[in-house]
């Protein structure tokens, strides 16, 4: 009862709200484009400024502009539920994107269900969206679904036994558990299970211990930040001749950069089209959006596109998709509308939701890619 | 065997990394008895401002230069402002402003620098050393000597240079050193320079090895801090000789028991020989001079 009362009182004053104001959109935003997650945030939070800024110069949603408030939660889970309760409160707005992090979202996502405001989240955890919440989102593929991708690789060249060398930060150490998870389906079994500190400076221990356990085939990378680098640079220096697999942590140009062109050659890893957008076919689907967006963040940032703001991209185009074909800002309206996407293209992969899937990928928005002579190619 | 050698080599690239760091916490540490803990912020400097102008197009050597000598101006400044200010708190209460001076760089180096991940190319190439069926990097090879040379240094202006002496008696008695004419102002501002260009030049050294990012010094900071302490504080040969231990460590624990557990291990070593040798390993002879 009381829930019902706020939620009208919401939208009463956001009716009232949107007449006064000259009918603006108000959506909100929660990043982490500061602190220990600020590799995801800050791209994401350049991402949403930019599309903003480009939509309303274009004339917004039916003529609507929108108004974006955006919050820095540094990563810490408490902040992103007190920015949560603030856009939804004071700034009043109809839907909230972020959520850099699995913590993050976590806490912002009760928030937004006890308001009935549709949450659109940026982060990898399939807890996100598993069991499904009437107004939960992500674009994110899941790491489980990273690991999949790899396996499937894998199982195509005959590789049946791997070593494994994993993060400890929270990116790694998820993907790690995910990949053991399901590994098992792909008949393939983890010979040696390494670590090693996202700062530590060298893995050529780890290295020589998954060299010399017998039977390894292949080796896999999940981490994020310098450590795949340094695993990458090890890994030549040792000249193991061992296919190496990274993950969709480090799909980026700044990958090739730092641990050398040489070092990478032969890297494979799942990527989003966003990495290959020259290759795409003149008829893919994802290639106008991704061509658009690389263009655009490029220009306007002076660095390369990565997977992560590709995330709030495609949140921000599955949104205004849902106001748009909605044609109202109510957000149960959005709700229902975000739950119908159907067939858009992301720069991530081509989302369709329904009732019980708020997620919208399947595998086929992996694409495995492989580094050679400094440059990404698609693996057939 | 050639297993071994892989492990040990590795673990004396780490070490020399932490020797490097952990020389640089001697100086300020010998002047004021206070640990710097805005020191894994000098090194990470020394490998940013590095990069940034190698990327205006300046030279490596003359580049690596700039940096030495803009961190250690960025040193002095934070002894004028920072430390100097508070001219008589205890030792304690210093500590604690070297935090806050490396929180606030770490802010000003991200507001500055951007987020992104840096490097750049090795002094000699990326073509690893073969010995005995293990591998090592030329760059280790810099690191290594880097360490060395520092250690060198120190010692010799420690034990064999007025100014070095003048250090010495500063941090055990800032009133006599004034009395006998020090003028400890100067000692202050002084290690700090050296200091901060210690950690400086460690930057330039480790960063085509770890890489860098605005928040790489923290984890230096720990990692130096730690090889301080099991060497012994104030002490450049238990600098030197924690850094390198603490390494070997590490490696050989990742390499024979489980990486899970390395730095657990090293850690328990650490309190083991604290424990028993609360100076460290090589004691702080400093204290016993007078």
């Amino acid at each position: 009862m009381h829930k019902t009362l706020t939620t009208t009182a919401l939208a009463t004053l956001l009716a009232l709200g949107a007449t006064a104001a000259s009918a603006e959109i108000r959506i909100g935003a929660s990043l982490s484009a500061t602190g220990p997650a600020a590799f995801l945030g800050d791209p994401e939070a350049k991402t949403l400024e930019m599309l903003v800024e480009q939509m309303n110069e274009a004339g917004g949603i039916d003529g609507e502009e929108i108004a974006l408030t955006l919050y820095d939660d540094g990563g810490d889970p408490n902040k992103a539920r007190t920015f949560a309760t603030r856009l939804i409160e004071d700034d009043e707005v109809v839907a909230i994107i972020g959520g850099s992090t699995t913590g993050t979202s976590m806490s912002i996502l009760s928030v937004a269900e006890d308001n009935e405001i549709p949450f659109i989240s940026l982060a990898g955890a399939i807890d996100i969206i598993d069991p499904v919440k009437p107004f939960t989102f992500k674009t994110p593929h899941t790491d489980r679904m990273a690991c999949q991708k790899i396996f499937e690789d894998m199982q195509k060249q005959g590789i049946t036994t791997i070593g494994m060398i994993s993060g400890t930060d929270g990116f790694g150490a998820s993907m790690q558990a995910q990949c053991k998870a399901v590994v098992g389906e792909y008949g393939i079994t983890v010979a040696a299970d390494e670590t090693y500190n996202p700062t530590d400076a060298d893995m050529t221990t780890q290295l020589t211990k998954i060299r010399n356990t017998e039977g390894v085939q292949a080796v896999l990378n999940p981490g994020f930040g310098q450590g795949p680098s340094i695993v990458t640079r090890n890994y030549r220096q040792l000249a193991i001749d061992l296919p190496l697999y990274q993950s969709h942590g480090v799909a980026s140009d700044g990958f090739i950069e730092l641990a050398g062109a040489d070092a990478a050659e032969g890297v494979r890893l799942p990527g989003t089209a966003l990495l290959i957008a020259d290759q795409l076919a003149a008829d893919d689907p994802q290639k106008p959006v991704v061509d658009a967006y690389k263009a655009a963040f490029e220009e306007k940032t002076g660095t390369s596109v990565g997977t992560f703001g590709g995330y709030a991209n495609d949140a921000f185009l599955i949104l205004t998709d849902a106001i748009a074909r909605a044609g109202s800002a109510e957000p149960q309206a959005i709700r229902d509308a975000i739950e119908s996407t159907s067939g858009l293209a992301g720069t991530t992969g081509i989302y369709t939701m329904s009732a019980d899937d708020h997620l919208g990928l399947d595998l086929s928005a992996f694409r495995m890619l492989q580094i050679k002579g400094g440059e990404w190619t698609v693996v057939e | 065997m050639p297993e071994l050698l892989q492990f040990l080599f590795s673990g004396v690239t780490v070490g020399a990394v932490y020797a490097l760091v952990a020389l640089g916490f001697t100086i300020i540490y010998n002047a004021s008895d206070v640990v710097n803990f805005a020191q894994g912020e000098f090194v990470m400097l020394g490998g940013m401002l590095t990069f940034v102008c190698q990327a205006a197009g300046l030279p490596l050597p003359l580049a690596a230069l700039i940096a030495i000598a803009v961190t250690s101006a960025i040193g002095v400044a934070m002894n004028k402002l920072a430390i100097e200010p508070a001219r008589g708190a205890p030792v304690v209460s210093l500590i604690i402003i070297t935090i806050g001076a490396s929180i606030f760089i770490r802010g000003g180096a991200q507001l500055l620098f951007g987020k992104q991940i840096h490097s750049f190319p090795a002094f000699s190439g990326d073509t690893p050393l073969r010995i005995g069926g293990a591998t090592i990097l030329p760059q280790s090879l810099w690191v290594i000597g880097g360490a060395v040379v520092v250690f060198v240094g120190l010692w010799l202006f420690f034990t064999r240079t007025l100014t070095g002496r003048a250090v010495l008696a500063t941090s055990n008695n800032r009133l006599a050193a004034q009395l006998v004419g020090i003028n400890t102002g100067f000692v202050m501002m002084l290690s700090f320079a050296l200091s901060a260009g210690i950690g400086a030049l460690a930057g330039v050294l480790v960063t085509p090895i770890t890489l860098t990012a605005y928040d790489v010094g923290l984890a230096f900071a720990l990692k130096g801090f730690a090889a301080a302490m099991l060497g012994g504080m104030g002490n450049p040969k238990g600098a030197l000789a924690g850094g390198f231990l603490l390494g070997l460590i590490e490696a050989l624990t990742a390499g024979y028991l489980s990486s899970q557990y390395k730095d657990a291990a090293a850690f328990v070593v650490i309190l083991l020989v604290l424990f028993f040798m609360p100076q460290g390993l090589f004691g702080a002879r400093t204290v016993d001079r007078v």
